[in-house]
């Protein structure tokens, strides 16, 4: 599948902030997180700037971005859809929180329920992103079991290292929050090798064979194709990645992703302080750096049936 | 509304017969489907480029050729695929706005363009590649099974049914009900074992294919070796020829 820019950065950000949006709302409420109204108010201000620069940037690549709203309509039947309404309904709660947390000093009470639900409301965001890809019967990489539970652990992850340096800096010592996010790096990382090694062994059960009723005589193979340029179908969904480009990027998606934000995390963990604060935010930029490529890896290696009727012998 | 329209008993079912038996990938019915489309309820179907290196268009049938078997054994098959106007069609309920829709009264799916977004998801989930994306207007396009031809009381009734099936030269297209066990695309399926493309993946195809009759499967016996070929070089005209070659092959 093409890997869209729009669509990686939607999805790696809207991620992050809908992530930041749980652990905010879940664990301020219960005196987790500095009460500190500076401290919350630049959290807020990052989780609300990553969820709704994510939902912007996602209708980058709509044909007519103008009628957006439209899409909010189909949630009986479209997970894009009830991605659309869950993003859009977390709003109006995490404001109330923000504004009882940063104007009123307070997360008790009516504020905190409303962090809760917003917090909940994030989850089923979230979900929903998952479950567009895990729907998607003609995509064998992306309909597996893996594909939600890796957005979660994925956006959870990315959340608590952006969390961790901005807790330094209220709270110096605060060891809990490093400790946490590295037991959620391992975590993402345990279930982005699950994915992949589920894919690198496991294969469509359609074939040519299947897609085209034919292999009566014997193997059945592409003679002609009924066009000599791409069409849409072929820019889209026909997108490729060499084996040695595929290998290549997951070792980076290993070591960005995942290896350096642990590293750096049990760096700040061991020395504290300033250099807590300035490791922290080093993971933030490396992990940012390997879910990129995480996400792009994740439609590139994404294979659509299509590609059975011009010339794939499996997808 | 992107929820399917409930199933009733004697659904009718509008659809296509392919029979890939006669198929002579002539490509006719292709042309035919982008000449009134162009101009029909989906058009018009832009080209990109067309007379340029990375010719792009919309249309709505494709023609592969494939082959099965090897050497004297095999068999060249053409292979015309435009959408098969599913019964279980995920590229409607994946849409979030209800630009895509399945009629209840026979079957067909359908995309409203005032309301489509492009967001490109109904092609993801679409395994056969039916739908395809108007660069231009911004909004995705597929096969209407020429709504406004089987329907059009404009044209004589002999005229009514899809311009792909209306222009096939050999008759290996077919339009009919395939919800009445009775109709003749029914019975066509009946008799020559008709089938669904990728029928694993539940989709319920409501066009059929009639895969290629089993006809003479045993490779022709070897030509008996006559008197050995004139070596070429017995010919002084093959070595020029051959000298020609290899200049042109450089």
């Amino acid at each position: 599948m093409h890997p869209a820019f729009s669509i990686i950065f939607f999805t790696t950000a809207s991620g992050a902030g809908f992530a930041l949006i749980i652990l905010l709302g879940l664990a301020a409420p219960v005196g987790l997180l500095p009460a500190n109204a500076g401290f919350g108010f630049v959290a807020l201000a990052i989780a609300l700037v990553l969820a709704a620069g994510g939902l912007a940037s996602s209708t980058l690549h709509l044909g007519r971005p103008e009628r957006a709203w439209r899409a909010f309509s189909q949630w009986r039947s479209s997970w894009l859809s009830r991605e659309g309404v869950f993003s859009v309904l977390t709003f109006p709660p995490i404001s109330v929180f923000g504004i009882g947390w940063v104007v009123f000093g307070t997360t008790a009470g009516l504020v905190g329920l409303c962090g809760i639900l917003a917090a909940a409301l994030a989850v089923a965001t979230i979900y929903c992103t998952g479950m567009i890809y895990a729907s998607l019967k003609p995509i064998h990489q992306w309909r597996n079991s893996w594909v939600v539970p890796n957005y979660f652990a994925l956006g959870l992850m990315s959340g608590l290292l952006i969390l961790h340096p901005l807790v330094r800096l209220w709270q110096p010592r605060a060891p809990g929050v490093a400790v946490v996010a590295m037991i959620a790096i391992l975590a993402a990382w345990r279930l982005k090798e699950g994915y992949w090694r589920t894919i690198d062994t496991t294969s469509f059960p359609a074939t040519i064979a299947t897609a085209t009723l034919l292999g009566r005589r014997g193997k059945v193979r592409l003679f002609e194709a009924p066009h000599t340029e791409e069409n849409y179908l072929l820019k889209e969904m026909g997108f490729r990645i060499a084996r040695k480009h595929r290998v290549r990027l997951r070792r980076l998606v290993r070591l960005a992703g995942f290896g350096l934000p642990f590293l750096l995390s049990l760096v700040a963990l061991l020395l504290g302080g300033v250099i807590a604060v300035i490791a922290g935010g080093l993971a933030v930029l490396s992990a940012a750096l390997g879910l990129v490529i995480e996400r792009w890896l994740f439609f590139a290696e994404a294979r659509h049936t299509v590609m059975l009727y011009y010339g794939a012998e499996g997808v | 509304m992107t929820s399917l329209p409930e199933a009733r008993p004697g659904q009718k079912k509008l659809g296509l017969v392919i029979d890939l038996d006669i198929c002579v990938g002539c490509h006719a019915c292709a042309t035919a489907c982008k000449e009134w489309n162009a101009s029909g309820h989906m058009g018009p179907l832009p080209d990109f480029n067309p007379y340029g290196e990375g010719a792009w268009g919309v249309w709505f049938n494709r023609i592969h050729s494939f082959e099965e078997g090897e050497g004297e054994a095999a068999r060249t098959v053409h292979f015309p695929k435009s959408c098969l106007h599913c019964e279980e069609p995920a590229c409607v309920t994946v849409c979030p706005t209800g630009a895509s829709y399945k009629r209840a009264e026979d079957g067909i799916v359908l995309v409203d363009e005032s309301i489509c977004i492009g967001c490109k998801l109904c092609s993801w989930a679409c395994p056969y590649g039916a739908r395809e994306f108007d660069a231009d207007e911004g909004v995705m396009k597929k096969c209407t099974l020429c709504i406004d031809r089987i329907y059009n009381e404009h044209l004589p009734p002999e005229e009514r049914q899809p311009a792909c099936v209306m222009v096939c030269p050999v008759n290996a297209r077919h339009f009919g009900d395939l919800g009445d066990p009775d109709a003749e695309v029914s019975q066509l399926v009946a008799g020559r074992g008709g089938g669904d493309l990728m029928p694993e993946l539940g989709y319920k195809p409501v066009n059929k294919y009639l895969p290629p009759r089993a006809g003479r499967m045993t490779p022709s016996a070897p030509v008996a070796s006559g008197p050995a070929p004139h070596k070429a070089s017995e010919f002084p005209g093959d070595r020029l020829l051959r000298w020609v070659d290899r200049i042109l092959s450089r």
